[in-house]
C-alpha cells in the first residue's frame, strides 16, 4: 500500500506531519478522552444501558439534538449568505462587520448566556416584542436554539469565506459568457464548490451545539423533561459524585457526535468526487 | 532521515509538556517555611464576602498569637463541584461547604476523618442559616407561608436540587413543613412538593443563578432562598424593590466546616488550619458571620442581631430526615423523590 | 495574485449588460438580510454588554479592569493564549498537510477525530483532564511523585485550552489546501526545492489567509473558553482565575457593571486581533 503511494506522491513531510499530528492528538485529546470509556466501564453493561436510556436522559438528548440541529441549519443558510456578501460585495464598514463575526468565539460562553437571557427575557430588549405575541423565548427550547445560533454563527462563515475568496472567477466568467443565467451559475458552478465548506461548517456548529453548556444553562431554565440539555445531565450526575454515570452519558454523546462528524466528512468527500466527475 | 524528524517532533512536543508542567511546580513548594504560611479555603458561592472579611481578621489574630504571617487564598463555586475539585486534587487545607453531604463525599475518599462532624462544636457548623422567601415590594401575591407557594398563578423561583446545595435545603424545608402539617404523611408531603414544583418556572443550576433570575431578570413572584442570600440581595440591590417573608416553619441549615487532614498534613498546616476554623467560633468570628447575614451560634451575639434574624420555628435535618446521606439517597439521587415528582 | 481576483467586484465580471440590474437587486436583498441577522444576533448583544458595562459610569469601569484580581486574570489569560495558539498552529499545519496532500487509510476517521474537540462538551473536556491528570487518574500519582501539579494550576488551564482550540487552525486550513490541490508544490519539488523551501515559498503564501483566520479564531476561543477551564481551574482567586472565570465571579458578587466591564474588555481584545488582521491584509495588498 504505502509503496504504491510513495511512487505517486513526490511531496515530502508525510512522516513528520503524521508524527506531529498523532502525537499531539494522542496527548491532548485521545488519551484523556479514553478516560470516559475507562471510567464508564466500571458500570456493568446492564447499568450502563439503564442510565443512558432513562426517560429523563433520553429527553435531554432529544432536546440537545433538536435545538443543535435547527440552530446549525439556520446558521448554514445565514452563514453562507453572510460569507457571500462579505466576499463578493464592497460596501462601507465591511471590515468592521467582518471583525464582528468572531464575537461569539471571543465572548466567554457564560457572558453570552447571561446577555441573551436578559435580552430575550420577557421584559428584555428583544423579548418584549415577542411577548406581545405571547411567544416566550427565554427558558424554552427556542431560547436554547437562539443561544446555539449565537455560539455557532462564525463556523459556516469562516469555513466558506476562504474557499469563496480562492474561487477562480474565470469559471464563472466563462459560464456567463456561454449564456448561463445568474441562477444557473450559482447552482451549477458556485454552489457545488461551496457545499463542502458549508457542510463542514454545519457539522461543526451542530457538534458544538450538542456539547454547549456555559451559555445554554442560563437560558434553558433546566426544567426536567422540557429544557434539560444533555450536558446538564452530566453535571447533575457529577453533583451526586457519580463519575461512572456521568461518563456513561458522556460516552453516548461522544459516540453520537463522532458518528455525525464521520458521516458529514464522508458526505463532503462524496460531494467533492461527484463534482469532479461531473466536470 | 524521516525517523529523525519524527523523533525531533516528538521531543519538541514532549518537552513542551514538561515545560508546562514545570510551571506548576512553584505552587506546591515554599509552604514548609516557618515565617509565613498559606492556606487555601475552598468554599461555596455565598460565603465570599464573609471570608474576605474574616480572613483579614484571622491573619491579624494569628500574627499576634504566633508571629507567623498567614495568607489565605479563597476559592468559591457550587458546593458540590467544589467538593469534587478537592476530591480530584485541589489542595484545600480547609473546606467550608453548604452541606454535610459534600464533606462526607470528601471523607469517603479518605482525605479526612469520617468523624469530622464532631471535631468542632455544634456539628462543625459555626454559623447557620435558614430558608426564607424573597418577594417583590408590597408582596403583590400575598405570600405568607409555604401553602401560598402551591397556589395557582404563583410563579416560584428555586434552583435545581440536582446541582445546587442551596436548592436541596429549599426542597427539604418545604418537605418538612408538609410533613408537620399532614401528621407525617409522606404521600401528602410528596403531593405538596409536587404542587410546589409545578409552579417553578426556572430551575437555575446554582443558588446565585436563581437569585439573579429573580432579582435582575424580574422573573417569578417569589424566590425561595437562603436567609443570608435574601438579606444580601436586599442590601445590594435595594430595599425598595423586595421584601423578605418568613414562613411559619423552616429548616435549620448548617453549612459545615472541616480541615482536610491529608492535605494539611502534607503541607504542614494542620495547626493553623485548625485555628482558622476554631476562630470562627470566637466573638470576632461570630460577629463577622452575623454582619454577613449568617446566624451566629453565640447567644449573646445572636441577641445583638435579633432584628436581623427573626424567630422562625426551625427543625433540623436530624429531626425530620435522619442523616444527610439517607436524605440524599431518598430524595435527590437518580430515581429519588425529586425525580419521581417530575415523571408524570 | 489570488487576492487581486478577490478584490474584483461582481459588477466587473458581468460581461452581459442586461444582467446588471438583476445583480443589484440580489445584492441589496442579501445585504439587508445579512445586516438584519447580524444586528439582532451580534450587534444588540454587544451593545448591551457595553451599556451594562458603563451603567455605573467610567470610574467603575476602569476600577473594575485595573483591580489586582482582574489584572492577574488578564495576565493569566494572555499567557494561556500565548502558549496554546502557537502549539495549535504547528499542529494545524501538520494535520492539514497530512490530510490534504497524502492518501492513507483511516483519513476520514482522523479528520473526524480532529474535529472531535468541537463536539466534546467543554464539561466533558474538563472532566477527562481531571480524570487523567488528577490524583485518582492514570498520570496523577506519577506526577505527584515529582511534585508536578497540572490540574488546578496553570498547566491544567493551558492543556484544557489547547484541547478546546485544537481543531481551529487545522479545520480552517483543510478546505483551503484542498481547493489548492498539490500541483504547485509538486512542481517546486521537481524543480529541486527542498521541503522547507517548498513550504515557505509555495505553500505558506497560498494558505496565509486561511492560517490567519484559524489563528484568530483559535486565539479568540482561547481567551474566551469558560466551561473546560472552569472545571480544571480550582477557582483560586488571583492565581488560577482567567478572565471568563473572573467575569463569572463578579457577576455572582452582584457587581454586574464590573462583570460586563471585563466582558467588554474581552470583546475589545477580539476586535483588536481583527484590526491586526486587517492591517496585515492591507499591507500585503500594497506590496
Amino acid at each position: 500500500m504505502k509503496k504504491k503511494y510513495k511512487k505517486k506522491n513526490v511531496l515530502p513531510g508525510f512522516g513528520l506531519s503524521l508524527g506531529i499530528t498523532m502525537l499531539y492528538m494522542s496527548l491532548i485529546v485521545l488519551i484523556p478522552l479514553s478516560m470516559v470509556f475507562i471510567e464508564s466501564s466500571q458500570l456493568g453493561w446492564h447499568d450502563f444501558i439503564k442510565i443512558v436510556t432513562s426517560d429523563r436522559v433520553f429527553h435531554a438528548y432529544k432536546i440537545s439534538f433538536a435545538t443543535a440541529f435547527v440552530a446549525a441549519l439556520v446558521n448554514a443558510v445565514f452563514g453562507l449568505l453572510i460569507a457571500w456578501v462579505l466576499v463578493r460585495y464592497r460596501f462601507p464598514g465591511k471590515r468592521i462587520i467582518d471583525g464582528f463575526i468572531d464575537l461569539p468565539f471571543a465572548l466567554p460562553t457564560a457572558v453570552a448566556g447571561i446577555t441573551l437571557t436578559t435580552l430575550y427575557g420577557k421584559d428584555g430588549w428583544l423579548g418584549q416584542f415577542f411577548s406581545l405575541f405571547h411567544i416566550k423565548i427565554a427558558f424554552t427550547p427556542i431560547g436554547i436554539t437562539i443561544a446555539l445560533m449565537f455560539i455557532g454563527l462564525p463556523f459556516v462563515v469562516r469555513m466558506v469565506q476562504p474557499v469563496l475568496e480562492n474561487m477562480e472567477k474565470e469559471v464563472e466568467e466563462a459560464a456567463a459568457s456561454l449564456g448561463a443565467s445568474k441562477q444557473q451559475i450559482f447552482l451549477k458552478v458556485i454552489f457545488p464548490e461551496l457545499l463542502p465548506p458549508v457542510l463542514a461548517g454545519f457539522s461543526l456548529a451542530f457538534a458544538r451545539g450538542l456539547g454547549e453548556y456555559g451559555s445554554v444553562v442560563f437560558i434553558a431554565g433546566n426544567m426536567p423533561m422540557k429544557t434539560e440539555i444533555a450536558p446538564f445531565m452530566i453535571m447533575s450526575k457529577l453533583e451526586q459524585f457519580d463519575y461512572a454515570g456521568a461518563t456513561a452519558i458522556a460516552v453516548v454523546m461522544l459516540v453520537i457526535s463522532f458518528v455525525c462528524l464521520i458521516v458529514i466528512n464522508l458526505l463532503q468527500k462524496w460531494s467533492r468526487k461527484h463534482e469532479f466527475q461531473s466536470e | 532521515m524521516k525517523k529523525r524528524k519524527l523523533f525531533t517532533s516528538a521531543a519538541v512536543v514532549l518537552s513542551t509538556f514538561l515545560l508546562l508542567s514545570g510551571c506548576g511546580k512553584g505552587d506546591s513548594e515554599g509552604s514548609g517555611a516557618k515565617k509565613s504560611v498559606e492556606l487555601l479555603n475552598v468554599s461555596y458561592d455565598p460565603t465570599r464576602e464573609l471570608y474576605q472579611e474574616y480572613n483579614k481578621e484571622f491573619a491579624k489574630h494569628w500574627k499576634e498569637e504566633t508571629g507567623q504571617k498567614v495568607t489565605i487564598k479563597q476559592s468559591h463555586g457550587g458546593s458540590g463541584s467544589q467538593a469534587r475539585s478537592v476530591i480530584d486534587g485541589l489542595e484545600a487545607d480547609v473546606v467550608t461547604l453548604a452541606l454535610a453531604y459534600d464533606i462526607d463525599a470528601i471523607a469517603d475518599q479518605k482525605l479526612l476523618n469520617k468523624d469530622w462532624i464532631n471535631r468542632f462544636d455544634d456539628n462543625s457548623a459555626p454559623y447557620t442559616s435558614t430558608i426564607v422567601f424573597l418577594v417583590r415590594k408590597g408582596n403583590p401575591k400575598g405570600i405568607k407561608d409555604w401553602d401560598d407557594l402551591t397556589k395557582k398563578g404563583v410563579s416560584v423561583i428555586t434552583p435545581n436540587p440536582k446541582t445546587s446545595g442551596g436548592a436541596r435545603w429549599n426542597y427539604l424545608a418545604a418537605w418538612g413543613y408538609a410533613l408537620q402539617k399532614n401528621n407525617n404523611d409522606e404521600e401528602k408531603a410528596k403531593q405538596f412538593v409536587k404542587d410546589l414544583y409545578k409552579n417553578v418556572e426556572v430551575l437555575d443550576s446554582g443558588a446565585r443563578g436563581a437569585t439573579t433570575t429573580f432579582v435582575e431578570k424580574g422573573i417569578g413572584d417569589v424566590l425561595i432562598a437562603w436567609e443570608n442570600e435574601a438579606l444580601l440581595s436586599l442590601k445590594e440591590l435595594g430595599k425598595d424593590k423586595f421584601e423578605i417573608v418568613n414562613p411559619s416553619v423552616s429548616i435549620l441549615a448548617e453549612p459545615n466546616v472541616a480541615v482536610v487532614d491529608s492535605v494539611a498534613k502534607k503541607k504542614g498546616t494542620t495547626k493553623v488550619a485548625e485555628a482558622y476554623l476554631k476562630y470562627l467560633y470566637s466573638d470576632v468570628g461570630q460577629e463577622i458571620a452575623a454582619k454577613n447575614y449568617y446566624r451566629p451560634r453565640n447567644k449573646e451575639i445572636a441577641a445583638k442581631y435579633k432584628d436581623q434574624f427573626p424567630d422562625i420555628k426551625l427543625f433540623t435535618i436530624d429531626d425530620v430526615f435522619g442523616s444527610w446521606r439517607d436524605t440524599q439517597e431518598k430524595h435527590f439521587n437518580d430515581g429519588g423523590v425529586f425525580d419521581q415528582i417530575y415523571s408524570k | 495574485m489570488t487576492t487581486d481576483l478577490v478584490r474584483q467586484e461582481v459588477k466587473s465580471t458581468d460581461g452581459i449588460k442586461h444582467a446588471k440590474k438583476e445583480v443589484n437587486w440580489t445584492k441589496y436583498i442579501l445585504m439587508s438580510l445579512m445586516f438584519l441577522y447580524l444586528v439582532v444576533f451580534l450587534l444588540i448583544p454587544l451593545v448591551f454588554i457595553f451599556v451594562k458595562a458603563f451603567e455605573k459610569g467610567a470610574e467603575v469601569y476602569f476600577a473594575a479592569i485595573t483591580e489586582p484580581d482582574a489584572l492577574s486574570a488578564i495576565k493569566l489569560t494572555i499567557l494561556v493564549a500565548i502558549i496554546s495558539v502557537p502549539l495549535n498552529v504547528v499542529f494545524g499545519i501538520a494535520a492539514a498537510w497530512l490530510i490534504t496532500k497524502f492518501q492513507f487509510k483511516g483519513k476520514q476517521i482522523l479528520l473526524s477525530l480532529i474535529e472531535l474537540p468541537f463536539a466534546v462538551s467543554p464539561v466533558i473536556a474538563g472532566l477527562v483532564l481531571v480524570l487523567f491528570f488528577g490524583p485518582r487518574g492514570v498520570l496523577g500519582p506519577f506526577l505527584d511523585e515529582f511534585g508536578l501539579k497540572i490540574i488546578f494550576s496553570v498547566p491544567g488551564i493551558i492543556i484544557a485550552t489547547m484541547f478546546v482550540t485544537l481543531p481551529f487552525v487545522a479545520r480552517e486550513l483543510i478546505p483551503v489546501m484542498q481547493a489548492q490541490g498539490k500541483t504547485e508544490e509538486e512542481a517546486a519539488i521537481s524543480l529541486g526545492a527542498n521541503g522547507w523551501q517548498m513550504f515557505l515559498r509555495v505553500t505558506l503564501p497560498s494558505i496565509k489567509w486561511g492560517l490567519l483566520y484559524g489563528m484568530i479564531l483559535c486565539n479568540a476561543r482561547a481567551i474566551g473558553e469558560f466551561g473546560a477551564v472552569s472545571v480544571v481551574s480550582g477557582h483560586i482567586r488571583g492565581e488560577t482565575n482567567t478572565m471568563p472565570l473572573h467575569v463569572e465571579i463578579l457577576y455572582n458578587e452582584y457587581q454586574f457593571s464590573a462583570a460586563f466591564a471585563v466582558a467588554s474588555l474581552m470583546s475589545l481584545l477580539a476586535l483588536v486581533t481583527l484590526l491586526i488582521k486587517t492591517w496585515i491584509e492591507w499591507r500585503t495588498e500594497k506590496h
